[in-house]
């Protein structure tokens, strides 16, 4: 079978300094979180370092979405969601301290599951996000919409009906222009939860492809079940496991040495496919 | 690229907070209402509560009879005649309704279905006034013409039972849609005939459905003014027989408050506020029953 | 009873509802017809509404219902959105709220009737007017309003919600934007419910907004509604039948109307806001 190779055209995204010098963006400290008397996540401290990609694995309800969405604060809509332990971004604590939630998500992007653009026009899934961050100037507005559009390779395709639904575009289109709706407000870190799990294999390929790019000026930490896409785009990997019913951070390190060396008999396991 | 701040013009989390506090007092009036409502019916009744006046509350439920002109206000026959109707009317509409539902469901093609529920949604938009008018120029006159006078205990009933119809046809319709297939495909399994799985498998897996539905219609029918005192005669007199006249609470209400004054209006506001009292009560006995039915499926 | 007769037995009830149905309404029509024209509708009653027509009686329907949609409308709508969109979920408070509501929805026209008439007509000192009328059946509407607003707003794809808060929306601006057009049919639905309630009210008037039969000059003046006209008619005026009959068809025609008016009316307001194709 051949692909037509060049489907999709990437944009640039303006290049920062090498990445992965290990300063911690984010410190994670004796994270605990519970919904009512269900503890699902206790104990997890790692650091997510500035300009790299962490990938967190392991099976699926071992709290790895949980822990990314304490990380913007959106685990508050939860019911009865209790969160214990510190999260320190900029020298302050996110999770005790008063936190403006508002400017916090604009720097901490998030990038769900199911593709979720909302039931507005192309054009406007962008451009309400900016005015509601105060961007004034309309032409500023056209213009970051555009670069974001062309940053996740959307640009061409959508060019001429930035007017008409975003709800009919392709499952594989819908998540990269989610994808540019986060870009749009030049976010700092990027969460992902398990972004390709819902695309067909090309689309998949393509968001894969612009996550490795995006390593270069942003933050990612991503949640995967894909072990082979954790090796091709992490820098970082936290391996999650559930035991008695709670989860826990069993390892954390450099992706290579946690595939090729890994620390912990279970990293081994979960990693030959033995178990999980 | 140059990189430009993106800046808050005004605090996004402030605005939040503000509409939250004002919109939750606007939550909190509206649950007020209900307190405003038993506030001003209590007040109003309240010489009789009070019971500094000639009427006393335990001279309401007696059978002394109701002749405002002389200080006697026996509110009995017109609470026996409210559940007379009220009782009537469930009788004859659950039984259609739940046939109704079950035609929805399992005796028709989408096409007559949807037909059908439309028909249904349009009957609970038709103002009571009206069917109160229909069943004074159609139906009295049908009823005087076999026993008269025709404006009647049965007249009252068919009107009534005509308008909740619809409620309980439409409750009892959601409540078997929710029944899961397994059970069905269980019951017909055992070769039992559509008959028997729609009666005693199906209905009873949907029961709390339509119970909770039914004392929904209850307390709408209870509440009816219009259509019962256009058609049910208003003569004060305990209901002895179907084609007697016989006058129920909110009639009574909608009849006498116009020159109603003191004790008089006093102990139509009791009647008020005992129709109140027993909504409350149906309400939250639907709810119960509600809820027992959702635990039930869960578990 | 075989199965055949039981299947027999369905059908003859949904028939029978069916057969009652065109009798009621084939009633009204046809009886209606015979005493409706232009004139009726445009001139002032006379002989206690035996002959002459109806304008007045509509203008003080459509102020009093006016009044009750402006209350109710802005007030149920910012109460669906705190019980669905602001408070915790399972909150105590909002779920004392929302019981209140239910009992609220149940309560007998005839009962907000006694409220009006002791709280807004004498309390308030409205008096017997189409202002105290319109309040009370804004208080009679605003329960299920709020109630069908709100299992609307619930219904809407949580996705969204999450999507716009994670992009550091406001609750408020992700309401007003994104969840509110995407909840429009189940808000236009209470609308359509609500003005069907308000119009066909009659118990609720009789003590509120009153009898008089004039033009109204303001909304402090007592102004009769439609159903409380044809109730009139019907029980205390002999010879009234036809006028109530031509009345009854107005006022279904009124409430097909003004449910048509507030379905399209409202459904471009919101898909100005909203697109899915």
């Amino acid at each position: 079978m051949t692909l037509k190779t060049p489907i999709y055209t990437l944009g640039q995204i303006e290049l920062a300094q090498p990445c992965c010098d290990p300063i911690p963006h984010l410190q994670i400290k004796n994270l605990s979180v519970s919904y009512g008397l269900n503890t699902v996540l206790e104990n997890v401290s790692l650091d997510i370092h500035k300009g790299c990609i962490t990938a967190l694995i392991g099976p699926s309800g071992c709290g790895k979405t949980s822990f990314l969405s304490t990380l913007n604060k959106l685990s508050d809509l939860s019911f009865g969601a209790q969160i214990s332990g510190q999260i320190i971004f900029e020298g302050r604590d996110l999770v005790n301290g008063p936190v403006n939630v508002i400017n916090l998500r604009r720097r901490i992007g998030m990038i769900f599951q199911k593709p979720n653009p909302f039931p507005l026009s192309i054009r406007r899934n962008l451009d309400l996000p900016l005015k509601e961050h105060g961007v004034k100037n309309k032409k500023l507005r056209l213009q970051k919409i555009e670069r974001a559009l062309k940053d996740v390779g959307l640009w061409d395709e959508v060019v001429d009906r930035l007017d008409s639904s975003a709800l009919a575009l392709s499952g594989g289109q819908q998540q990269r222009l989610c994808i540019a709706r986060a870009l749009v407000l030049e976010p700092e870190i990027l969460l992902m939860d398990e972004p390709c799990s819902a695309l067909d294999p090309i689309s998949s390929a393509v968001v894969e492809e612009m996550i490795v790019k995006l390593r270069e000026k942003y933050t990612v930490v991503i949640v995967t079940h894909n072990l082979a896409q954790a090796k091709r785009v992490a820098n970082y990997a936290a391996f999650f496991w559930m035991t008695e019913r709670v989860g826990k951070l069993i390892e954390f390190g450099k992706c290579q040495q946690l595939f090729e060396q890994p620390g912990h008999e279970l990293t081994a396991a979960y990693i030959a496919g033995t178990k999980g | 690229m140059i990189k430009i701040p993106i800046r808050h013009r005004f605090p996004n989390h402030l605005l939040d907070a503000i509409i939250n506090i004002i919109f939750f007092v606007f939550a909190i009036s509206c649950a007020c209402l209900f307190l405003l409502i038993l506030l001003f019916l209590i007040k109003e009744t309240w010489p009789i509560l009070a019971g500094n006046d000639v009427v006393s509350l335990p001279s309401l439920f007696k059978s002394d009879g109701w002749y405002p002109l002389e200080g006697l206000f026996g509110l009995n026959p017109m609470i026996l005649a409210s559940l007379a109707v009220t009782l009537g009317a469930i009788i004859l509409a659950l039984p259609i309704g739940v046939a109704s539902a079950l035609f929805i469901q399992f005796y028709s093609s989408p096409k007559v279905a949807m037909f059908y529920r439309v028909l249904l949604n349009l009957l609970t938009g038709i103002p009571s006034v009206v069917f109160g008018l229909w069943g004074l120029t159609e139906l009295v006159p049908l009823i005087a013409s076999y026993q008269p006078p025709g404006a009647s205990l049965l007249a009252a009933i068919l009107v009534l039972s005509l308008m909740i119809t619809p409620t309980i046809a439409l409750t009892s319709t959601a409540a078997l849609s929710a029944v899961p297939t397994e059970i069905m495909l269980g019951a017909q399994a055992l070769g039992l005939s559509k008959k028997t799985q729609l009666l005693s498998v199906v209905v009873p897996a949907a029961k709390a459905g339509i119970i909770g539905g039914t004392l929904l219609a209850t307390a709408r029918a209870l509440g009816e003014t219009m259509a019962v005192m256009m058609v049910a005669g208003n003569v004060v007199q305990n209901p002895s027989g179907l084609f007697e006249p016989v006058r129920v609470l909110t009639a009574n209400i909608a009849l006498e408050m116009a020159y109603a004054m003191e004790g008089h209006r006093a102990s139509l506001f009791a009647s008020g506020l005992l129709l109140t009292l027993i909504v409350w009560l149906l309400v939250y006995l639907a709810q119960r029953v509600q809820q027992t039915s959702i635990r039930g499926i869960r578990s | 009873m075989s199965d055949r007769i039981f299947a027999l037995v369905v059908q003859a009830c949904a028939a029978l509802v069916v057969a009652i149905m065109i009798w009621v309404l084939a009633d009204v029509v046809i009886k209606g017809l015979a005493h409706i024209s232009w004139e009726f509708i445009f001139t002032e009653p006379q002989n206690a509404g035996r002959s002459g027509g109806i304008a007045p009686i509509l203008v003080s329907t459509l102020l009093i219902l006016l009044v009750a949609i402006i209350v109710a409308l802005p007030l149920g709508l910012a109460v669906a959105v705190w019980l669905s969109e602001f408070a915790r979920q399972g909150s105590h408070s909002a779920q004392q709220i929302g019981i209140t509501l239910d009992v609220l929805a149940g309560i007998p026209s005839i009962v907000y009737g006694l409220f009006g008439n002791a709280f807004f007509s004498l309390y308030l000192g409205l008096g017997f007017s189409i202002l105290s009328g319109g309040l009370t059946l804004a208080c009679m509407i605003l329960p299920v309003f709020i109630r069908t607003c709100q299992s609307g707003l619930n219904a809407v794809n949580n996705d969204w919600r999450r999507g716009a808060l994670a992009l550091g929306m406001s609750r408020a601006s992700a309401t007003w934007h994104i969840l509110l057009p995407a909840a429009s049919p189940a808000i236009i639905a209470g609308i359509i419910l609500g003005i069907g309630r308000a119009t066909a009210e009659t118990a609720a008037l009789i003590f509120t907004s009153g009898y008089v039969d004039r033009m109204p000059e303001s909304l402090l003046d007592s102004g009769r509604a439609l159903s409380v006209h044809i109730y009139d008619l019907s029980m205390n005026i002999t010879g009234g039948d036809g006028a109530a009959y031509a009345s009854a068809l107005v006022l279904i025609s009124l409430i097909i109307l003004l449910n048509t008016l507030a379905q399209t009316f409202f459904d471009r307001w919101f898909s100005k806001r909203i697109s899915t194709i």
